[in-house]
Formats: structure tokens, C-alpha cells, sequence
């Protein structure tokens, strides 16, 4: 009896939790060297050195930072509302960690891999929206809480067309799960026969982390810092680390639905040597560093314009393309 | 398949109809109101004669059985599509002139008349529900479009909230249903719906009396008729003209149909609840009416009241007693639209005006239109040889011949009283000192509508058998039944 | 005790509480972030029940989306909640009432009558080796199509409705016209012009 209730609770959740341990740190500490290349390639951009100070070429300057912010003093302003100032940025950080529990980084290398992954993913980045509206309704602060409305109608208006991008993918897979989503792609990635989509989803991912050019949230020339204004210390640090999981989730969420996960280029002798989960943080690295270089690159765009292109531009976009891909399918009979 | 969609083809030309109206009012540059009235009254009229070929066919379903489609849904789809598309050709000028013409009145009218379709064919719960949703939620938005007044903003806020109460009553009574039948089909909650020594499971009776709750709503049936005087009142009166007309034979329609078929084991179940639900409806609408100075309220009150007397042929749960109610639903929609033909025609100087007194000595300033509303006022009393006067009669002798003889007397009664307020009507028009102002004279499509609806309410009972047979027919459908009130029709001119 | 009814009893606690707390909280805002935990936990329900699809969807559109704007709106307001939420109290005990008096009704009901019905056994929700997403969408545009086609009607409706209510035409649109903004050369817009000194243009 003992051992039975051991077999079938108690050593599944170990095993669970001990993988759930294992890419939680992992991720945090690619975390800390994802900001810091963010960092690098902007410098490198405007031809400056960017942090060498701490360790080798810096590579130890995020881990001071994030100890610096650690050890300062808490500071919470005393009009704002307390539990829900606090809860805010533990919201995006939750949320941004838990998405990876159903990631497959290489072939059954998910902690979880359950038959809706792809909502799951699409809805735990919905629910991104949260912290930063928390944040910046509890700070009682006219920045912060501009800063949150602007937020929350972005991140819902470009949900609208990452939800048809994703539509899109199924259609040509046939399945919510996404290891079948990468290994639908064996033949051919994605970001090749869906190439506008594969844009769409890219900017709109932009938008709905609040990366330039779309940081009108966090506006620092109209809005100081936006939502975070009257965040400092161990909540900023963790804010930050939210925002930037979250930076890294879409990452891989673009890796994952159109280039081939953790598929090699093409399937020949050198390539596919190498393991499944190198391929996958190099695809990874590779989006990352077009994010980095869109905030490098791009001007911020206006309120305005954002809307803009989210409903008049996209909307429409990636509606055609649902109706186009699925009439496609269809008509060559190739609709699973 | 294809058989299928020719089943609902009068609600898809109504949906498609509605979509192409909305893009070109949409798209158009400048007014383009008038085209899309236009548009709408010529889809509704395709519509209502695509329903009409169904007339003669037999009962098909389609959709799993969850459509239904028969010459009772034919013909009160052709009535409900009409008087649609006669609401809109009165709302025409009305709306102009208050400058409210917008080009999204009609396309929601459109759907809502797709809504009402809907619900006149549902075979299913949630069909049902489905068809009451699109028509109810066209119904808000059309109540508040005066959105500058406070009181129809409030007419819109007040209908949406208890109509949303309404459909939450519904659903509750739906899901236990549901629950106890194992099916959402009338057809197989007929089966599941089985008295037990001559009564229902209590429980099942929770589920059925919630139902009508809901659906008694919808007809504005005493005493689930509390939105009625306040939304008629606030909501400009073209809409009003709207409301109390298709809606009402569209709510009675499912009502009938979901008793009839879904629940025509159940009839010791339901049969008292209709009993009170009409003789509330009929005593409340006689005496609330006495008091009233403003007439779109005081059509409020009729309107309750005449859903009474539906009712009342409703309860006898018979073939006669349900052709009476078709019969009586037709002649009160007639009746109806030609009293809101005069009302909307009520204007001064100083803009619409819609209480009692407005109407004083009428009949020498404008005797056309006093004699049209005259008209209608004894034909809703009921007073011989008046349209109503059959309508009433009918719905009398089915109650009489089910035996339901207090019911009767009682509507009788109240018939009496009722007559009071609407010869009131007519004593201010002609007994009464013309008042300073003076009315406008009617619009050309006002007074023509006006003058054929008074020209069938006054001779209706010269040639009244092809609208009491067809009746007879669609109440056959949902009985399976002979044609009693044919007979009754005979006996009676006969004894004349 | 299984582990899926500790869950459930779990689930079901917190989603009653918090529902509990979205009519009684003083702070709106409190209420619409209950309401979210209600919804996760209705969610969790879900995918007891083995429909893991319509859990995320109530996720990804109530949580993700109404929710949002929920709070997005009742964040905007200025009113003084808790003053209005004050007679929530003096309102309590009649609520209570009716609300224990149609509970008592429905267990009743429930209670004498279950020996009356025969119930029938529930069908079974996903065909064998199929996922949740894919029975649903065997039947939603089939056999159900008609239901679909009509939720789409009345989403049109809705739609239709909250502009005809709610838009106000300018008469003044400050319009940005992005096609002539690019199309507008250097010469369209400077011209070099020789001023002689002291005249002026």
C-alpha cells in the first residue's frame, strides 16, 4: 500500500518538481547573460564597449547588478495599496517562469508536455498583462498608472493577432501540442511558407512585452519609467526578470512555431551531430538578438500608430492569412 | 444538407440581407439611411415570401432536429416579417424627424426579424435560446438609440437588465430541464416529460415553471411585465410601434410551440400556470390603464392586457384554442401597428406629442385620422363587428369548450372594463373641445397604412375564413389536430 | 480520497471563497482580481473534468481579455466605492434569506424527487482517442453549426449595438494620412529660395 501510494504520488511529483527546479535555474541563469548581451549588442550598436567591468568582458555585470538590487532598501510609497504593490511584480515573474513548463527545449525535453501546449503558452502570455496593471493601478501615481491603461490596451490589442498567428500554425499541423508543432516542421520550417505571419507574430510579440519600439508603457521621456516608476530594489529586480522571461518566452515561442525548435537546419551529417537543445538556444539567441537589435534600430512608435497597426494593419493581415492557409489546405486535400 | 439550408433560407436572405445593408451604410459616403430602409423592407418582404411557400409543405426539421419547419412557423414567419417591415416604413419619416435616422436601425431590425425567425422554428433549448438572444439584443440596442434622451437611454438600460434577468431565469429552467430529460430536443423532453399518477416530479416542474418564467418575459405576461409601460414610454415611439407587435407574436409563436410539442405530456403542469398568468395579465392591464395620460403607456397596459386574452386560448391547450391564439396574435398585430400609425402621426407645432389629452377634438381637425384611430379603439375593446370582437370571441369559445368557464367569465369582465379606457380615447377625440394647437396632418405612408389597417379591422368579418382557415392549418400542425375553429366559424355565422 | 477530489474540494473551496469575496470586498479592484482567482479555479475545475481545452479558452478569453477590461474600466472610474458599497451590509441578511430559502427549495426538490427520475448516465464527453480540441471541433461546425452560426449572429449584434450607442461622429477627426505623409518629397516640402539682404521674402 505504502509503496504504491509512493509510486504514484510522491515519485511523480519529485520527479516534476526536481525538472521544474533544474529549468527554473537554468533559465534564470541564461537570464542574467540574455541582459547582459541585450546590453552588449546595444552598446556595440552605437560603438561603445558596454559593460567590461565585472569579470571576464563583464560577463558577471548582471549577477553584481542583481545583488546590488537585492541588498538595497525596500521602498513602497505609502499611499500605494500595499498586498497588490507587492504582488505585482511576482504576477509577471510567476507567469513568465511558469510558461516554460511545457517548452520542449529538445524531443521530450518538456516538463510537461500536455496536448494544449500551445494555448497554455498563448494564454500564460495573455495573462502578462496583469503585473503591469497591478502595478501601476497600486502605485497610486499618475505615471505608473498611465503607464498600465497604455499596457493593457496594447497587450490586448496585439493578443488579438498572435492568437490568429498561432491559428494559423494549427491549421498546417493539426495539433495543439508542440512537440507535434516542431516536428511538423521536419520538412520545411514555418517561417518559410508563412513568412508574413512569421513577421506578424514577431512584431506583435515586440508589442506584447513592451519592447521598443512598442515601450510606451515604460515611455521614460513621457512617462519616467511607466508602471515601474515607484519601483525600486528586490520588486524592480523582480519586475525586471519578469519582463525579460517574458522577452525570452516569446523567443522561444517564435523558435518553436516557425523555426523548427530543436530541429537542425537540414538534416545532414554535421548538423544533426549536434544536440537537439543547442539548436534550440541558437534559434533562440538568433531571436533574441533581433529583439535586441529592433531597440536598437527602431524609433518608438506613437500611441496612436501602435493602435493602428495593431487593428487596421494585422488584424486584418492575419485574418486573410487564417482564411487563405485554411482554403489552401483544403483545396490540395492537405488538411489533417 | 441542402435541404437543410432551404429550410432557413428566409432567416439566412434576412442575415445576409442585414450583413450587405450594414457594409453599404458602412461604406457609403453621405446619408445613405434611406437606401438601407429600402433595402430592409425589400429583404423582409423576400423573406416573408420565401417563409410563405413553406406554407403547404409538411413538417421538416434540419440541424439534427433542432429547426423545425411547418406551416404554423410559415405563417407566423410571413406575420412577423410584415410587421417588421411595416415598423420600419413607419419609423421612416418618425425618425427623420427627431433625427434619429440612422442607417443601423433597419440592418438591427433585419436581425432581430432573424432572431424571431429563429425562435419560431426552435426545436431545441438551445435553438431556442439562441433566437431569443439575437432578437432581445437588437430589442436593447434599438430601445436606447435616442441616446441623447435620458428616457430612452433608460428604456434600453431597464429592458437590457431585466431582460438579461429574464434569459437568466430561462437558462436555469433550460439546464434543469436538460438535466432531467437528457436531451435539449422538444421532441425527446416530450418523452422525458411524463406525469406520474397525474403529476409532474417536483422537480422537473421547478425546471419547467422557470422556463416560462423566461419566456412569459418575453411576452410581457403579468407579472413578468414590469419593464413594459417604461420601456414603451422611453423608447421612441416608432420603435414602440416595433415592440409591440412582431416581438409579441414571435414570443408567442415559441411559446405555443415549446408547450405544444415540448412539454405536451406536462399539460397538469402548466396549464394552471397559464390560467394565472392570463387572468393577471387581463385585470392588470384593464385597471393600470384606466389612469393613464400618456397613450404609448396606456398601449403598454393594452398590450399586457391583450396578451391576457391570448392567453387565455393558450390555456384552453387545445387545437381550436390554438388557432385562436394565432387568430388573435394576427388581428392584435394589425390592430396594434394601425393605432401606432395614428400615434406616430400625433405631432404639433412643438414636436411629437403623445399624451391623451393632445388628442382632444381630433375628429374636427383632423377627422381622417380620428376615425382611423376610432376604429382601432373599439376594435381593441372588442366590440362587434370589429376584428377584435372575433379575435376575442374565438379565444372565448376555446376556453368555453375546455371547460374552463371562470377563466372565461373573468375575461369577459375584464374585456368590459378595458373597453372603458379605449372609448375614452375615442369620447376625447369626439366629444371634447379642440385644444389651441393642432395636430399635423398625417404623412402619406402614415395615412395609408392607417387606412388599410382600419379598412381590414371594419370588414374583416365580411371575408374572414381564409385567415381563420389558415390559422386552423398551423394550429393543426402543432396539435395534430382537426379543424375545430373552422367549425366554430360555421356554427357561428350560421346562428347569425 | 484520490488526488482529483483533494483537487477538487481545493478548486471548488477557493473558487467559492474568492467568489465570495468579489461581492463583499470594499474595493472594486479587489473584486475584479477575486473574480480572475474564481475563474482560475473554475479553469482548474475544468480540466478535472478532463476538458482541458475549454479550460484554457476560459483563460485566454475571461481572464486574458473581459477580465482585463474589467479592470481596466473599474480602475478609470473615480467613485467613491466605498461609500456605494456601504448598504451592502443593510441588504445582507434579506439576501442571505432568499438566497437559503432557494437553496433549502432546490435541495428539496432534489432531495424527494431523485428517487422519482431515473437519471440517465452521462455520455461520455471525448470519443476514444481523441484530444479535447479535436472533438470539439468534429462537432462544432458540424452538427452544431446552426448554435455556432447563431453566436455569431449575436456577437455581430453586440457589436453593432455598442457602436450605434456609444460612437460619436466628429466633425473634426485629427486624422493622420500616412499614404501622403510618405508619398511628400523633399521638393514638395523645402524650397531654397535666394534672400537678398534686407529685402526679405
Amino acid at each position: 500500500m505504502d509503496s504504491v501510494f509512493f509510486d504514484t504520488y510522491i515519485w511523480p511529483a519529485l520527479i516534476v518538481t526536481a525538472h521544474s527546479l533544474a529549468i527554473i535555474l537554468a533559465l534564470l541563469v541564461s537570464l542574467a547573460f540574455f541582459m547582459l548581451a541585450d546590453r552588449k549588442i546595444w552598446a556595440a550598436a552605437q560603438l561603445r564597449k558596454g559593460p567590461t567591468m565585472v569579470g571576464p568582458f563583464g560577463l558577471l555585470q548582471s549577477f553584481a547588478d542583481i545583488l546590488k538590487y537585492l541588498l538595497k532598501e525596500v521602498i513602497i510609497p505609502t499611499t500605494a495599496n500595499k498586498p497588490v504593490f507587492i504582488l505585482a511584480p511576482f504576477v509577471t515573474m510567476f507567469l513568465a517562469l511558469s510558461g516554460w513548463a511545457v517548452i520542449p527545449v529538445s524531443e521530450g525535453w518538456a516538463v510537461a508536455d500536455i496536448n494544449v501546449g500551445i494555448l497554455y503558452i498563448f494564454a500564460i502570455s495573455s495573462l502578462g498583462v496583469y503585473g503591469v496593471i497591478m502595478g501601476g493601478w497600486a502605485s497610486n501615481s499618475k505615471y505608473p498608472f498611465l503607464g498600465a491603461l497604455r499596457s493593457a490596451a496594447q497587450m490586448v490589442s496585439y493578443e488579438v493577432s498572435i492568437g490568429l498567428v498561432i491559428i494559423t500554425v494549427l491549421l498546417c499541423v493539426g495539433s495543439l501540442n508542440l512537440t507535434d508543432i516542431v516536428l511538423a516542421q521536419e520538412t520545411v520550417w514555418f517561417a518559410v511558407p508563412l513568412f508574413p505571419m512569421f513577421v506578424v507574430f514577431f512584431i506583435s510579440a515586440l508589442a506584447e512585452t513592451n519592447r521598443p519600439p512598442f515601450d510606451l508603457p515604460e515611455d521614460e521621456s513621457a512617462l519616467v519609467a511607466g508602471f515601474m516608476t515607484e519601483y525600486s530594489s528586490t520588486l524592480y529586480v523582480v519586475f525586471m526578470i519578469g519582463e525579460l522571461a517574458n522577452i525570452v518566452l516569446m523567443c522561444a515561442m517564435c523558435t518553436i512555431l516557425f523555426l523548427g525548435g530543436w530541429l537542425p537546419p537540414v538534416d545532414i551529417a554535421p548538423f544533426n551531430w549536434v544536440p537537439g537543445v543547442v539548436w534550440f538556444i541558437l534559434k533562440m539567441g538568433l531571436m533574441f538578438f533581433m529583439f535586441a537589435m529592433t531597440k536598437v534600430i527602431v524609433p518608438r512608435y506613437r500611441y496612436d500608430q501602435l493602435m493602428r497597426l495593431g487593428w487596421k494593419v494585422f488584424l486584418p493581415l492575419s485574418l486573410g492569412w487564417v482564411v487563405l492557409t485554411a482554403g489552401f489546405l483544403q483545396y490540395f486535400g492537405m488538411a489533417s | 444538407m441542402l435541404q437543410n439550408l432551404t429550410l432557413i433560407l428566409p432567416e439566412m436572405i434576412l442575415f445576409l440581407g442585414a450583413m450587405g445593408l450594414l457594409m453599404i451604410g458602412a461604406f457609403s459616403k453621405g446619408d445613405s439611411t434611406r437606401t438601407v430602409n429600402l433595402g430592409a423592407i425589400a429583404i423582409l418582404a423576400l423573406a416573408a415570401a420565401t417563409a410563405g411557400s413553406f406554407a403547404n409543405n409538411a413538417q421538416a426539421t434540419a440541424f439534427n432536429g433542432a429547426f423545425v419547419m411547418d406551416s404554423f412557423a410559415a405563417l407566423m414567419k410571413v406575420l412577423t416579417f410584415v410587421a417588421t417591415g411595416i415598423a420600419i416604413i413607419m419609423s421612416q419619416g418618425y425618425m427623420r424627424l427627431e433625427k434619429l435616422a440612422r442607417f443601423e436601425y433597419p440592418v438591427l431590425l433585419l436581425l432581430a426579424a432573424a432572431g424571431m425567425g429563429m425562435m419560431i422554428s426552435a426545436n431545441d433549448l438551445i435553438a431556442l435560446y439562441m433566437g431569443i438572444e439575437l432578437q432581445s439584443l437588437a430589442l436593447y440596442v434599438v430601445a436606447a438609440i435616442n441616446r441623447d434622451s435620458l428616457r430612452s437611454t433608460e428604456a434600453g438600460l431597464k429592458y437590457f437588465v431585466l431582460g438579461a434577468l429574464s434569459s437568466g431565469m430561462l437558462l436555469y429552467g433550460a439546464s434543469l430541464i436538460y438535466g432531467f430529460s437528457g436531451s435539449t430536443n422538444f421532441v425527446e423532453i416530450a418523452a422525458a416529460f411524463q406525469p406520474q399518477d397525474g403529476i409532474l416530479p417536483m422537480a422537473q416542474v421547478l425546471g419547467l415553471v422557470f422556463l416560462l418564467a423566461g419566456l412569459a418575459f418575453k411576452i410581457s405576461a403579468v407579472p413578468f411585465h414590469m419593464w413594459t409601460p417604461d420601456v414603451y414610454e422611453g423608447a421612441p415611439t416608432s420603435v414602440t410601434a416595433f415592440f409591440a407587435s412582431a416581438p409579441k407574436l414571435a414570443g408567442m409563436a415559441i411559446f405555443l410551440r415549446i408547450m405544444m410539442t415540448g412539454f405536451e405530456n406536462a399539460l397538469v403542469a402548466w396549464q394552471q400556470i397559464i390560467i394565472l398568468l392570463a387572468i393577471l395579465s387581463m385585470v392588470l392591464g384593464a385597471f393600470a390603464a384606466i389612469g393613464q395620460q400618456n397613450i404609448k403607456r396606456l398601449m403598454a397596459y393594452s398590450s399586457i392586457g391583450h396578451m391576457g386574452f391570448a392567453l387565455v386560448g393558450f390555456a384552453a391547450a387545445s387545437a381550436a384554442g390554438v388557432s385562436s391564439v394565432i387568430l388573435y396574435m394576427t388581428l392584435y398585430v394589425v390592430m396594434t401597428l394601425g393605432t401606432f400609425a395614428c400615434i406616430l402621426s400625433m405631432r404639433q407645432d412643438s414636436g411629437p406629442v403623445e399624451r391623451i389629452s393632445d388628442l382632444a377634438g381630433l375628429s374636427q381637425t383632423r377627422p381622417f385620422m380620428a376615425f382611423c384611430l376610432a376604429v382601432m379603439m373599439f376594435s381593441l375593446a372588442g366590440i362587434p363587428p370589429m376584428a377584435g370582437f372575433f379575435g376575442k370571441l374565438f379565444v372565448f369559445r376555446a376556453a368555453i369548450d375546455a371547460g374552463l368557464y371562470s377563466l372565461s367569465i373573468i375575461g369577459v369582465l375584464a374585456s368590459v372594463v378595458g373597453a372603458f379606457y379605449y372609448l375614452r380615447i375615442v369620447k376625447v377625440m369626439y366629444l371634447d373641445a379642440p385644444a389651441d394647437e393642432v395636430n399635423e396632418p398625417m404623412p402619406r405612408e402614415l395615412s395609408i397604412l392607417a387606412g388599410v389597417m382600419t379598412a381590414f379591422t371594419l370588414l374583416f368579418f365580411v371575408y374572414p375564413s381564409p385567415l381563420v382557415e389558415l390559422a386552423d392549418k398551423a394550429g393543426a400542425v402543432l396539435m395534430q389536430d382537426g379543424m375545430v375553429a373552422t367549425d366554430m366559424l360555421q356554427e357561428h355565422l350560421a346562428g347569425h | 480520497m484520490t488526488l482529483t477530489s483533494l483537487a477538487f474540494y481545493l478548486f471548488a473551496t477557493v473558487a467559492v471563497a474568492s467568489s465570495f469575496m468579489v461581492i463583499s470586498s470594499r474595493n472594486p479592484v479587489y473584486s475584479v482580481l477575486f473574480l480572475i482567482l474564481t475563474f482560475f479555479n473554475a479553469a482548474g475545475l475544468f480540466v478535472l473534468l478532463g476538458a482541458e481545452f475549454l479550460a484554457l479558452i476560459l483563460v485566454v478569453v475571461y481572464v486574458g481579455a473581459v477580465a482585463v477590461l474589467f479592470l481596466f474600466v473599474v480602475m478609470m472610474l473615480d467613485i467613491d466605492f466605498a461609500e456605494l458599497s456601504e448598504g451592502f451590509l443593510q441588504y445582507m441578511p434579506i439576501g442571505a434569506t432568499v438566497g437559503l430559502i432557494l437553496l433549502l427549495e432546490l435541495l428539496l426538490v432534489f432531495g424527494a424527487s431523485s428517487t422519482l427520475i431515473d437519471t440517465k448516465p452521462l455520455p461520455q464527453a471525448t470519443p476514444d482517442g481523441m484530444t479535447n480540441a479535436e472533438a470539439l471541433g468534429r462537432v462544432l461546425y458540424t452538427d452544431y453549426i446552426y448554435f455556432f452560426q447563431a453566436a455569431g449572429a449575436i456577437l455581430l449584434v453586440a457589436m453593432i449595438g455598442a457602436i450605434v450607442l456609444t460612437l460619436v461622429p466628429s466633425n473634426n477627426p485629427k486624422k493622420q494620412n500616412i499614404a501622403a505623409q510618405t508619398a511628400r518629397t523633399r521638393d514638395d516640402a523645402v524650397e531654397t529660395v535666394d534672400v537678398e539682404p534686407g529685402q526679405g521674402i
